[in-house]
């Protein structure tokens, strides 16, 4: 009966110490599923991370309406750059094909690595913006004292709902140096 | 059989530093965490302090928010959780007819983690308050949302996240000890659906420990790699997501909130049968209800992220899945009055604590209910409303089912009856204390007064003053419980108690003696 009992326990124990590990590693499981659907929802702004190379067959502008495409820069603290927009702020119709051009400028004595991360509001709209050309999608290394200008080029998906007039994109510039030459770890114990 | 009696149990720091007794270990679960709910009640007198009066005057504002950082923590982690596993490893073997837990040794290792895992804890509190230079103990909140916690944290941060992981490790080990128990070592008869309701929502509530500790415990490891070893899970500047850490957390902290409360259920579903003299009434739908719960639980997390800005059909997804959970909390609260309905009611303090929980933890979970409603939440996020709303169901819900958990039970644990004058000292001093406290911060908080924060605008001056007054009152109140404790437990003083304690009550435990012998039920009881 004894031996019986420790068998029962054992087989019980074994199944809730697999569910344990299971639920520990689904918490790590959490961190694509989350991209995944951020990337179909546009939550949280979410653009997208590479290039779109194939434009749909026969998009048009769409001439009656158009939106107001903001944009805004900001530094991570550790970000020495000078980092703006060309333009504030371009009228596109969706449908069209837009370049701008962003500037950075690297003041620092030391040769850097920077990687812009972009978020955009409204996120209902996240999943319209199309970006054929980005800075933000690679690293963009700066030597020290010089200056570069990023170009963005981008469309809007003629299916965006009528109600968004107004989106703006913000990216936010991050200093990768040390990431990026593979001392890791620094930036976050800084 | 004989024999086994003889066995001599060791004496003095032994009996406990290698206790394998479900009571033994019991007993130092509750006793730990009564200590820890003085301590962190400690820690909320210094944040009432600051709070008295408009202005900085005692501490700063960072050490305010260690202050609220740690009290959250040791509250939740050490007063409430230790408190309901010391009541499980107590209760659960003499509810079922078991002799001890399936699990002893590992009982005694769940337990031991525990003073090591807020040792370290309570060290960066006390380093930060007393060592040379003050380091920050942790000062990102109890939620610990990531940058605060990982760019922005403390060197304590790591302290803390050990911390963690160790009390984890021992929730664990207690919830798979609890689940074998209950699964294998019922006494013969003890069907599922005969077993006391403490009993069921320790059960569950054990499944929804095995099913979330392990992904807090994974997001404090991500914490972990981002801050040491270059990870970037939840830093954008490498492509990760702060927001994605909320979303972790909560998927953890909504079924841990119910795992606060679902065995506060079960202690009240206990108490209020044997005082209203009339079995539970609708037992199998209150099984049911815990089990809808503890179901929903794992669907609504976001609903403390409604701020953070979600899609449309999220916010709503997670504001009616939300409201879905009064339907099983409103068949409990509606079980418990109907139990009360023509009963032939007695006020013993037992009572006395389970009708309070009633009445409170209701107000608490109708202020959840505007919580819910997602426009309404844009404006009570993060007010004062929100802190008024989780202490009404932590405090007056999980602490005072515990109160009435301990009068009820400490004469079977303790052979002798409680101190009834202090006893009733000790219940209307907290039950006023705690409404002066916790009430006006609804008020405060539709006003627009913001938690976690050091100061206030004027116009919140005069709420915040009884508020304190109130929260001073209510720690003091708690002494009284500590000396009906010292009574009882050490001095043995009082009315010697009967098996049966009170008048007829349901339940194996009430046919040991009390004070119940250390090994109970060797030959497992029958139950018809």
């Amino acid at each position: 009966m004894s031996e019986n009992l420790d068998q029962r326990n054992r087989r019980i124990i074994k199944k809730l110490v697999l569910t344990v590990a299971g639920m520990f590693v689904f918490a790590f499981a959490m961190v694509p599923l989350y991209n995944v659907l951020c990337d179909i929802t546009g939550l949280n702004g979410k653009t997208n991370s590479a290039a779109i190379t194939h434009v749909p067959e026969g998009m048009e502008a769409d001439e009656d309406r158009s939106v107001l495409v903001q944009f805004v820069t900001r530094n991570d603290p550790h970000m020495p750059w000078l980092f703006e927009p060309m333009e504030r702020s371009v009228r596109v119709h969706p449908g069209e094909i837009k370049a701008v051009n962003f500037r950075v400028r690297n003041d620092t004595d030391r040769d850097m690595i920077s990687q812009a991360i972009p978020s955009l509001a409204p996120g209902l709209a996240a999943s319209h913006f199309k970006k054929t050309q980005c800075f933000c999608f690679d690293q963009q290394p700066l030597a020290a004292h010089s200056e570069q200008v990023m170009p963005m080029i981008f469309y809007i998906d003629p299916s965006i709902p009528k109600h968004v007039t107004t989106i703006t994109l913000s990216y936010t510039l991050f200093d990768i140096t040390d990431r990026a030459s593979g001392r890791a770890g620094e930036v976050a114990a800084r | 059989m004989a024999d086994h009696h003889e066995h001599h149990a060791p004496t003095g720091l032994k009996r406990w530093l290698f206790s394998t007794n479900h009571k033994d270990i019991g007993s130092l679960y509750l006793w730990f965490s009564f200590i820890m709910f003085l301590i962190g009640g400690l820690l909320a007198m210094v944040i009432r302090t600051e709070l008295l009066y408009p202005g900085m005057q005692v501490v700063d504002p960072d050490f305010f928010n260690q202050m609220t950082t740690t009290h959250g923590l040791i509250m939740v982690f050490g007063a409430v959780m230790p408190a309901f596993v010391g009541l499980a490893n107590w209760m659960i073997p003499l509810m079922i007819g078991a002799p001890d837990m399936a699990l002893p040794r590992m009982n005694n290792w769940s337990f031991w983690i525990l003073p090591a895992a807020f040792a370290i804890l309570v060290s960066s509190v006390l380093m930060s308050a007393f060592g040379p230079g003050h380091p920050q103990a942790p000062n990102f909140g109890w939620t610990f949302y990531a940058p605060l916690s990982t760019t922005y944290g403390p060197a304590s941060t790591d302290f803390f996240i050990l911390s963690v992981h160790m009390m984890g490790i021992s929730s664990i080990m207690g919830a798979i000890n609890v689940i074998v128990t209950v699964l294998n070592m019922r006494a013969p008869g003890m069907t599922m659906m005969k077993m006391p309701l403490f009993v069921w929502t320790w059960l569950i509530t054990a499944f929804l420990l095995i099913a979330v500790m392990p992904v807090l415990a994974g997001a404090v490891t991500m914490m972990l790699t981002d801050r040491h070893f270059g990870t970037s899970f939840f830093n954008a500047a490498g492509g990760g997501d702060p927001v994605l850490f909320q979303h972790i957390f909560w998927f953890f902290g909504h079924p841990e909130v119910y795992i606060m409360i679902l065995p506060a259920f079960g202690v009240v579903s206990a108490i209020i049968p044997t005082f209203a003299r009339k079995p539970l009434f609708g037992y199998a739908s209150m099984v049911y209800a815990t089990g809808s719960i503890a179901l929903l639980s794992f669907v609504v997390w976001a609903h403390h992220m409604f701020a953070v800005g979600m899609p449309l059909a999220g916010m709503l997804f997670f504001m009616y899945m939300t409201m879905l959970i009064s339907v099983p909390t409103g068949v409990k609260v509606f079980n418990w009055v109907a139990t009360m309905w023509r009963g032939s009611l007695t006020f013993e303090l037992p009572m006395k604590w389970a009708i309070a929980f009633v009445i409170l933890f209701t107000i608490g979970g109708l202020s959840g209910l505007m919580l819910a409603i997602t426009p309404a939440d844009i404006q009570y996020h993060d007010s004062y409303f929100v802190v008024a709303h989780f202490h009404y169901v932590l405090v007056s819900g999980a602490i005072f089912s515990m109160f009435a958990a301990v009068y009820y039970w400490l004469p079977k644990w303790t052979g002798v009856m409680y101190d009834k004058f202090w006893g009733e000292v000790h219940f209307w001093s907290s039950l006023l204390s705690v409404n002066l406290l916790f009430f006006p911060m609804h008020f405060v908080g539709l006003a627009g007064m913001p938690r976690r924060y050091a100061d206030y605008a004027l116009q919140f001056a005069d709420y915040n003053f009884w508020i304190s007054i109130g929260g001073f009152w209510f720690g003091i109140s708690q002494l009284f419980l500590l000396w009906v404790l010292i009574k009882a437990c050490f001095l043995k003083k009082g009315e010697k108690a009967t098996a049966e304690v009170w008048e007829n009550p349901e339940g194996l435990e009430w046919t040991v003696p009390s004070p119940a012998p250390f090994h109970t039920f060797d030959t497992p009881p029958v139950v018809k």
